[in-house]
């Protein structure tokens, strides 16, 4: 029987919103003034007044809620899931990053975790004193840097500017330094958030092989997180799927990644409690045709809205785009001047080939008409739905592209 | 069946756990990290180490006019600018070490969130990179010395007691750090208080024997220098540099009581808070 590498027990993460502090003294000093003298908190956010009975559990947010799971050694984890539903959290408390509010970890073996690429990385030292600099960070002592240096240079691909200090590097050479160093720690888990994201598809393809290589060759035992559900099926035997702090599935990555999917396409809808604040109304985000969606068709959504105060008909909404966890684009409808005094949805249509084909999820801000920027609303992950290739870009190439948006422009040969 | 852990990750943790054991496996890093404020500030500047002579000596000009000519302070018969540049150079370090650590959350938001290691290493970093710039302070210190007592022949002659000079080196570094480490734990609830830091540390200074000597404080105020924890240090510097100065080794005792158990606390609640803070900055 093999032994376990990571066990979760009851594990739970709370943020505390509104009440705990403002961050300045001074401005403690002017909420308790205000409080004594019988005033309102001057410094309570519109749209979260103390509502008697929300009181107590509105001040609570748990990014994580009683989660149990057990990794045994030598596997490869994967963990999906939507933005904001913990997959994040969960990595920083299981890298020591912070700590958790209840619940237990225990573990066997040296923690070696990627949360970001390059991290601690000084752009006036050069390549060299960065792989020692950012290799201790990691947990390495200077012995073991030493031995495995020749092998992260020659991963790297940067020997030819290893003396050259990083801040005249590429990105593309920074990345694939960064990365190159913390392939190579001797740690029996390795904990990778999305870091492959950055870089070119090239470098890519070499590290998701490295992984791969460190899993099954070295036996060591993989968490990633990634939104990318072919590369979590690449590399992961199992996959865990986390939602709002839940965990909804543990188990083989082919079936949750496909249940995953499923629920995807079911959400339209989100619940409507969470779309309220006192000047507005959200009833419903709707995307026509979700189920089908290649990137050659017009998307139409449509958004129905109340308001609830006269003014708020001025109010602008900012729609921002993500594909598979970075932001793609953003829309927004300051250049329309107001709403019609009597209208209850809102319509749009995107033009044909502006997505690249992917997952993608949307989320929606109302903001106020000036230029102040503030927020009465942000509804996160309104609509989640998939672009799918139709093919007719595409000629003999055979996959993807990188890049946040792939419009299909006018080419003319003359 | 019970499985064997080699760790364990939990919501609470014991108060009294310094972490030394953790540290000290990353030793190399605080090697590394010192190492690195040193190459970096030596590659971001043209004129480098100099500017590590030019602040104490612009102040001890300075002060030497304020004080000793205009104001007409006594210096324990010491030459002035001698006497005030024994004052600077050692408050110098002190009050570096305090401000440096008093931000070191903030200053390393970005690394703190993405990386574990123990987080005590970043203020013994701090600590002994300025030692660096200690070390060459010292220097011009050491050269002044030696031009007032061969040049000018004054009887301004080190003693003995220049023996003492590494405890307080590490009394100054204990002291800084210590109270570093309360501020920059307090700093991550209250971000306003590192403006007060600043301001606080020039206080102080006043409160310090750097601008007059010990003896020259009248008798009923005494009591409230010798109270500050860094009055005997620089007292003591100037006694074992100079061969003049107010000794006793009941305040230098007091002293590193004081600042064992100022360090002490300021290990306990930076470990407290260096578990969630990344949570609230």
């Amino acid at each position: 029987m093999s032994k376990i590498a990571i066990k979760v027990e009851s594990l739970s993460k709370a943020y505390q919103l509104g009440n705990i502090g403002t961050g300045t003294i001074s401005r403690d000093i002017e909420r308790w003034w205000a409080k004594m003298r019988g005033k309102e908190d001057p410094f309570l956010r519109i749209g979260e007044k103390n509502d008697r009975a929300l009181k107590g559990s509105n001040n609570v947010v748990y990014s994580l809620k009683d989660i149990n799971f057990e990794i045994e050694q030598g596997d490869s984890v994967g963990i999906i899931g939507r933005n904001g539903a913990g997959k994040s959290t969960l990595l920083k408390i299981l890298s020591k990053v912070t700590a958790p509010t209840t619940g237990k970890i225990s573990g066997n073996g040296r923690v070696a975790s990627l949360l970001e690429v390059g991290t601690g990385f000084h752009p006036e030292l050069t390549g060299r004193e960065n792989i020692y600099l950012n290799g201790a960070m990691l947990g390495m002592r200077k012995h073991e840097i030493d031995k495995k240096f020749d092998e992260i240079v020659d991963f790297s691909g940067v020997e030819r500017y290893i003396d050259t200090p990083v801040k005249r590097y590429s990105s593309g050479m920074y990345v694939r330094l960064a990365f190159a160093v913390a392939a190579h720690l001797e740690s029996e888990i390795l904990i990778v958030d999305e870091v492959l994201a950055v870089g070119d598809v090239e470098f890519q393809s070499k590290s998701i092989g490295k992984m791969n290589q460190i899993q099954s060759e070295q036996g060591r035992t993989v968490l990633f997180v990634s939104h990318n559900m072919e590369i979590i099926n690449r590399l992961c035997k199992k996959t865990i799927w986390l939602n709002n702090g839940n965990m909804i599935e543990y188990g083989s990555t082919n079936l949750v990644i496909d249940s995953y999917k499923k629920k995807i396409k079911e959400d339209t809808f989100i619940d409507i409690e969470d779309l309220k604040s006192n000047r507005i109304i959200i009833h419903s985000c709707e995307l026509k045709n979700k189920d089908a969606l290649f990137n050659g068709d017009v998307m139409e959504f449509k958004i129905s809205i109340t308001h609830l105060v006269e003014e708020s008909i001025d109010d602008n909404f900012i729609f921002e785009f993500y594909r598979e966890g970075m932001l793609s684009f953003i829309s927004t409808t300051f250049h329309i001047n107001t709403f019609q005094k009597n209208s209850k949805v809102l319509l749009f249509k995107t033009p044909k080939y502006l997505f690249n084909p992917g997952f993608y999820s949307m989320n929606l801000k109302v903001v106020d008409k000036t230029g102040n920027y503030f927020e009465y609303l942000y509804l996160k992950d309104v609509i989640t739905f998939e672009v799918i290739d139709d093919g007719i870009r595409r000629g003999a190439y055979k996959l993807g592209w990188d890049g946040p948006v792939s419009p299909l422009f006018d080419f003319i040969y003359e | 069946m019970k499985d064997k852990f080699d760790w364990q990750i939990e919501g609470k943790s014991s108060l009294i756990d310094l972490k030394f054991k953790d540290v000290w496996s990353y030793r190399d890093l605080l090697w590394l990290l010192v190492r690195r404020d040193f190459v970096s500030f030596y590659k971001q500047t043209i004129l480098g180490p100099l500017w590590f002579f030019i602040q104490p000596l612009l102040t001890t000009v300075m002060f030497t006019f304020v004080f000793g000519k205009l104001g007409g302070f006594k210096t324990d018969g010491l030459p002035q600018p001698l006497f005030y540049m024994a004052g600077i150079t050692a408050w110098n370090y002190f009050a570096d070490c305090l401000t440096k650590t008093s931000t070191v959350f903030k200053d390393n938001a970005n690394i703190f969130g993405k990386v574990y290691f123990p987080r005590l290493i970043m203020p013994l970093s701090i600590v002994m990179s300025n030692l660096v710039k200690f070390g060459v302070q010292m220097i011009l210190f050491m050269l002044m010395i030696a031009y007032y007592v061969i040049i000018k022949n004054e009887n301004c002659i080190p003693n003995y007691y220049i023996l003492l000079f590494p405890v307080l080196i590490i009394l100054m570094a204990i002291l800084g750090l210590g109270m570093g480490m309360i501020i920059s734990a307090l700093t991550t609830k209250y971000r306003d208080l590192s403006f007060l830091v600043t301001f606080g540390v020039q206080l102080l200074m006043y409160a310090t024997t750097v601008v007059y000597p010990l003896s020259t404080v009248k008798s009923e105020f005494s009591w409230m220098v010798k109270l500050n924890p860094m009055t005997s240090i620089i007292e003591t510097f100037r006694y074992g540099f100079l061969g003049n100065a107010t000794f006793s080794w009941s305040s230098l005792a007091y002293t590193s009581s004081f600042a064992f158990i100022v360090l002490f606390l300021g290990i306990i609640i930076f470990n407290k808070v260096e578990r969630t803070f990344v949570d609230t900055i």
